[in-house]
């Protein structure tokens, strides 16, 4: 690899790339192989999805459908299987993702302004908590649902995710105020603004890509959330998609492969697809979208 | 440290009758103080409190919780099943997290450096779309993958292989392999950031002594992002020990506990068996374990992040 023989022919003009050329035209093919072969693994599984969803005979396995159909999304597009639950996780996420919003950019904006004395230690703590596995404190937070009466209930459940969302949106949004010069504000204050004034006029649609993304980031996970709903909620009418998919086709032996394929289709491709174009499209502000940039 | 100079500077040319006054400054933290305490610091004071008792969801323990002081932590350590399901969290988590995971994301954004747009874009999109699927749909997609029927059977005969019902013969093995595909795309893209911010004419100068591109990664490039791989590292480990529904969609545990990891056992010990107690308790140790690298992460990143 490091000493490749010196070819007469492949001597470019340079002399600092006459070695490597010939050479990096070789690596850039083994490297795009390399990528290739690696895209093609991490398709290979998700491509049954697309593929069984359409499928008439669909089994486990990736093949192109012998009978091409729709079949499989009408048997699942009934109320109590798609729509309500779909509708359940509608509120409950989008309500988490409003929630956290709301409340990371009023927490963030006097610990980003204004010299406040335990800003310090209380963003440590924020910082201490993103680490913290929700999954080990749920036994707890269930049997302390169980003690409050509020087991089943759609709004409690809302608002736990969004205080499970906050720690990482106070400090993604406290992040996002910090690049916005504070000379701005001060000037609206000397002009006998409000802090709530310049806040809300001046700051939030200025900082609104970073809420944005606090926004979509807080969606995309609570959809995707099964552990916490699947304790704190009960009944068929207040269950979101994540857990009606596993309890219509994960307790039963014999499985519809094909239905299964179009409810996680119809299930997961919306937060992908918002995902994904989020990411693009906020493109700076995704920090997380780093390699997403292109 | 400029900017906040600049800050401090700016602060003071506003007379200070016009900035806003001290309630009007912590009033905006009530909502999310609320939140937390209610919803999070609640709890976890509750882990700490419920773990020395004996609570219960049915049955007469259900009605009169009693304090049994380390009891649910003497049985925690002599438990077969905790031993079991801690050996298992270690090889899920060194498995999938740390090295497949790491290897596999740090070969990505390696491979991926200066590639054109719609070649990152492309591979990017996938591996990431593996990432944003819900946990349940990526468990139904590497249940169908590896059954005995699935696709991994039908690549294997093709070579010779026999088939085999990954998920029962390997239940450890499979729930790996979905996590290192399912989570390898952050480790990508934190390296992907960091391997923009290495200088060029570092790799260049090595490159011009005489180092090849291997040598180039090795010496030049990994060292300079030891800060990276330790901090992703560590949140790759907070992120993998507490994995539930991948495992739990999957194989459930089994067959016999041999999938069971600490999360499960927890589940299972709580709900299961009803032992809301016990079932903390082993909460509680994941969530000290996880403190305690939460921690270490807070001292790598303080330096820098925090102000």
């Amino acid at each position: 690899m490091t000493t490749a023989p010196r070819s007469p022919a492949a001597r470019p003009r340079r002399r600092v790339r006459s070695v490597a050329a010939p050479r990096r035209a070789a690596a850039a093919a083994v490297v795009h192989l390399l990528l290739a072969g690696l895209a093609l693994a991490f398709l290979l599984p998700a491509l049954w999805l697309l593929l069984a969803a359409f499928d008439a005979h669909a089994s486990a396995r990736v093949r192109l459908p012998e009978a091409f159909t729709l079949d499989n999304f009408a048997a699942v597009a009934t109320r109590d299987v798609l729509f309500l639950p779909i509708w359940n996780s509608l509120f409950i996420c989008g309500g988490a993702a409003v929630v956290t919003v709301v409340a990371s950019v009023l927490a963030a904006y006097p610990l980003s302004r204004f010299g406040l004395r335990f800003g310090r230690p209380f963003l440590y703590t924020v910082l201490f908590a993103t680490g913290l596995p929700l999954t080990a404190i749920m036994v707890p937070v269930y049997s302390l649902f169980v003690q409050f009466g509020l087991v089943d209930s759609r709004w409690a459940t809302m608002f736990f995710l969004a205080a499970a969302s906050l720690p990482f949106g106070i400090w993604l949004t406290k992040n996002f105020l910090d690049g916005i010069p504070i000379e701005l504000e001060e000037a609206a204050w000397v002009d006998g603004a409000s802090a709530r004034q310049s806040l809300l006029r001046l700051v939030v649609p200025l900082a609104a890509p970073g809420l944005a993304v606090v926004g979509v980031f807080t969606l995309v996970i609570t959809w995707g959330n099964f552990f916490v709903p699947f304790l704190l909620l009960r009944s068929a009418e207040r269950i979101p998609a994540a857990v009606r998919i596993y309890t219509f086709f994960g307790q039963y032996g014999q499985v519809s492969y094909g239905e299964l394929a179009a409810y996680s289709l119809l299930y997961a491709l919306p937060v992908v697809v918002l995902y994904l174009v989020a990411a693009r499209s906020l493109g700076g502000a995704f920090n997380f979208g780093g390699a997403m940039k292109g | 440290m400029r900017r906040l100079a600049r800050e401090t500077a700016a602060r003071r040319r506003v007379p200070p009758a016009l900035r806003p006054g001290p309630p009007a400054r912590v009033l905006p933290l009530v909502p999310a103080l609320f939140l937390l305490l209610a919803f999070f610091a609640g709890p976890v004071l509750w882990t700490v409190w419920a773990s020395f008792t004996d609570a219960a969801l049915t049955g007469a323990a259900a009605a009169r919780t009693e304090f049994v002081g380390l009891r649910n932590f003497e049985r925690l350590l002599t438990d077969p099943d905790v031993l079991n399901a801690t050996v298992l969290t270690a090889v899920f988590l060194i498995g999938s997290g740390v090295v497949g995971q790491t290897v596999l994301g740090l070969a990505l954004a390696l491979l991926m450096q200066g590639r054109r747009g719609w070649v990152r874009g492309a591979v990017g999109g996938v591996v990431v779309g593996a990432w944003v699927l819900p946990e349940v749909v990526a468990g139904f997609v590497w249940a169908a993958f590896l059954e005995r029927e699935g696709t991994l059977n039908l690549l294997l005969q093709a070579v010779g292989a026999a088939p085999q019902s990954w998920l029962t013969s390997l239940p450890i093995l499979a729930v790996v392999l979905a996590n290192v595909w399912k989570g390898t795309a952050f480790s990508m893209m934190a390296y992907s950031a960091a391997l923009a911010e290495v200088p060029g004419d570092l790799k260049e100068a090595a490159r011009v002594d005489g180092a090849g591109t291997l040598r180039v990664v090795w010496h030049v490039v990994l060292p300079l992002l030891r800060r990276t791989i330790a901090a992703t590292l560590l949140l790759v480990t907070l992120q993998t020990v507490q994995v539930f529904t991948l495992i739990f969609v999957m194989t459930g545990g089994g067959p016999g506990g041999r999938s069971t990891t600490l999360p499960l056992l927890m589940y299972q010990e709580a709900l299961g068996f009803g032992d809301i107690g016990y079932g903390t308790a082993v909460g509680l140790a994941l969530l000290v374990v996880a403190g305690l690298f939460s921690a270490v992460y807070l001292r790598t990143l303080r330096p820098e992040e925090v102000r």
